[in-house]
């Protein structure tokens, strides 16, 4: 295995993996999948920016208004081209992935599909990727076709095609899952999508953050993520959409800045990528995404991606060992940095609760993926996810912590 | 918190009293925590006096829902439905003899939910 830098240098660059639990017990962070931490220059960038330049942004004349309109714009400049955007008016700033999605939905969903009209969804995804097109099927009365999940935890392609067949007008479908980590083949389905006719949005939000991603490469029409995956404070997150079918879409919400001119019963739409961004928007949180990206191509994404698959084949082999214990999904090369397990005849409630009386944090639950639990019937998992900066000496402390929970329930 | 696994709610997690489903009972009741996946099932058999006279549990999930159901089960032996009404949080924490916190609450106290809903049909289930 190669190691292209060493995690315990990256984890000093995080305040909150320096903390203890438990009074002296040194925290074991497995739990990014659910959030990530925050690196040092993240948490002063948001500092400085409320302590120096808080203000609204555009409009301002003021230096403060001015310095935090550079920030925010520069913010969206730099993600832009961390995920080979053709152009910064394509970024539009949400709230998280979920609103992101919603976005996509509710704007372009509304305004392009019929009663009748057929989705794909997968059987995969995280509630964010199905409640929004449930809602709007309920709404407009559409169909819905579910690409299921296989044997081996990866979408049952063949299943697609003949999804495909029907004419769907649009495929929802995650980069990477966040229960079973299974990377999908997204450039293929783009390809496929497309020559069916139909648009393909993509849930990000666990392959942005872990992974190089070129949404021109990977040939998609929507991309949303969130910043709090990614090294990145909360309330901020993106959506990406090909230009011109944002600019075909009628705007989302309404209100302050997505507006060009206003009339007491009418209004102008604002340009992209304002027509999306109604109300004072998470400017400092912007900004911080911002500085999240500028850490991570620092240490580089091929480099994170790389270590992140070390760690999980470890940790996989590892986890194996474990009598009783059942990993979920495909095999390591297939996946990203998360592993969900169950362990005979104790609950992952209890998983998680006995590992953290040793600082080890994991997620116990359905993760946000109630139907993916019930393909595979169970009511939840414990998941352990990994980031760049965990180390293989964290895979030692989560498998003795596992071996003590065996112990307790033995 | 290395008490929450204190030797007692192991053992009831491990060897349930009262586990299993009576049939016909007089009273059946069930209901789940979504969220983390824990399902309670209480069957009673009352006297004509609304005396306890059977009961047992049946579900799946966690060590404290599992055996705080275990320990209510044992406790509601020969109570009347009165005395069950009176059945608070308090008494649920003083048969596990642990804190919990808001999330592990909601396991511990799914058993007395299912009994009181089921009972009484107690619907303002004050839920935390």
């Amino acid at each position: 295995m190669t190691i292209r830098f060493d995690a315990n240098e990256i984890k000093r660059d995080f305040p909150a993996l320096q903390r203890m639990v438990n009074e002296d017990v040194p925290l074991v962070y497995l739990d990014t999948t659910a959030t990530s931490q925050k690196p040092k220059k993240v948490l002063e960038c948001l500092s400085y920016y409320y302590s120096n330049s808080n203000a609204n942004v555009h409009r301002g004349i003021h230096t403060l208004a001015e310095e935090a309109t550079a920030g925010y714009e520069s913010a969206r400049t730099k993600i832009g081209e961390f995920i080979s955007a053709p152009s910064a008016k394509e970024i539009i700033y949400t709230r998280n992935t979920t609103e992101a999605i919603n976005l996509v939905a509710n704007s372009w969903g509304r305004a392009n599909l019929r009663s009748g009209d057929r989705i794909v969804l997968t059987e995969m995804e995280h509630h964010s990727n199905l409640v929004p097109w449930q809602m709007l099927a309920a709404s407009i009365g559409l169909e819905i076709d579910i690409i299921p999940v296989d044997d081996n935890g990866c979408l049952d392609l063949e299943v697609y095609e003949k999804h495909l067949d029907k004419n769907p007008k649009a495929v929802c479908v995650t980069h990477m899952s966040n229960v079973l980590g299974t990377l999908n083949p997204i450039k293929e389905m783009a390809t496929q999508a497309h020559e069916h006719g139909a648009v393909i949005v993509v849930d990000a939000a666990q392959s942005v953050p872990h992974m190089p991603v070129d949404v021109q490469d990977l040939g998609v029409d929507f991309v949303a993520f969130s910043a709090h995956k990614m090294c990145g404070p909360t309330g901020v997150g993106v959506l990406w959409g090909r230009y011109e079918l944002l600019d075909g879409m009628p705007p989302f919400l309404g209100g302050g800045d997505m507006i060009k001119r206003v009339y007491l019963r009418d209004f102008d739409t604002n340009e992209l990528p304002y027509k999306f961004e109604a109300g004072t928007p998470a400017i400092g949180e912007a900004i911080a995404m911002g500085a999240a990206v500028d850490y991570l191509k620092g240490v580089g994404m091929e480099n994170v991606w790389e270590h992140e698959q070390d760690i999980v084949s470890y940790a996989m082999e590892r986890l194996e060992e474990i009598p009783g214990l059942t990993v979920y999904g495909p095999e390591a090369e297939k996946r990203g940095g998360v592993t969900a397990f169950t362990l005979d005849g104790v609950h992952p409630h209890d998983i998680s609760q006995i590992l953290d009386v040793d600082g080890i944090a994991v997620r116990a639950g359905h993760h946000c993926a109630m139907p993916l639990h019930e393909r595979y019937s169970l009511v939840a998992t414990a998941r352990a996810s990994f980031y760049l900066y965990n180390s293989y000496d964290d895979v030692d402390k989560l498998i003795k912590g596992l071996y003590k929970v065996k112990q307790v329930f033995g | 918190m290395e008490d929450m696994y204190r030797e007692v709610i192991l053992d009831h997690y491990k060897n349930p009293r009262f586990n299993g489903e009576l049939d016909p009972a007089d009273i059946t009741y069930q209901d789940d925590n979504p969220l983390c996946g824990d399902m309670i099932r209480i069957d009673l058999r009352i006297d004509d006096n609304n005396r306890v006279i059977e009961c047992a549990f049946s579900g799946q999930g966690c060590a404290i829902s599992q055996a705080s159901a275990s320990m209510l089960m044992e406790d509601i032996q020969g109570k009347s439905l009165e005395e069950i009404k009176d059945y608070t949080r308090e008494d649920i924490l003083d048969m596990l003899g642990i804190e919990l916190g808001p999330v592990r609450l909601k396991c511990a106290m799914l058993s007395l939910k299912v009994l009181k809903v089921g009972a009484y049909g107690v619907q303002e289930w004050i839920e935390d």
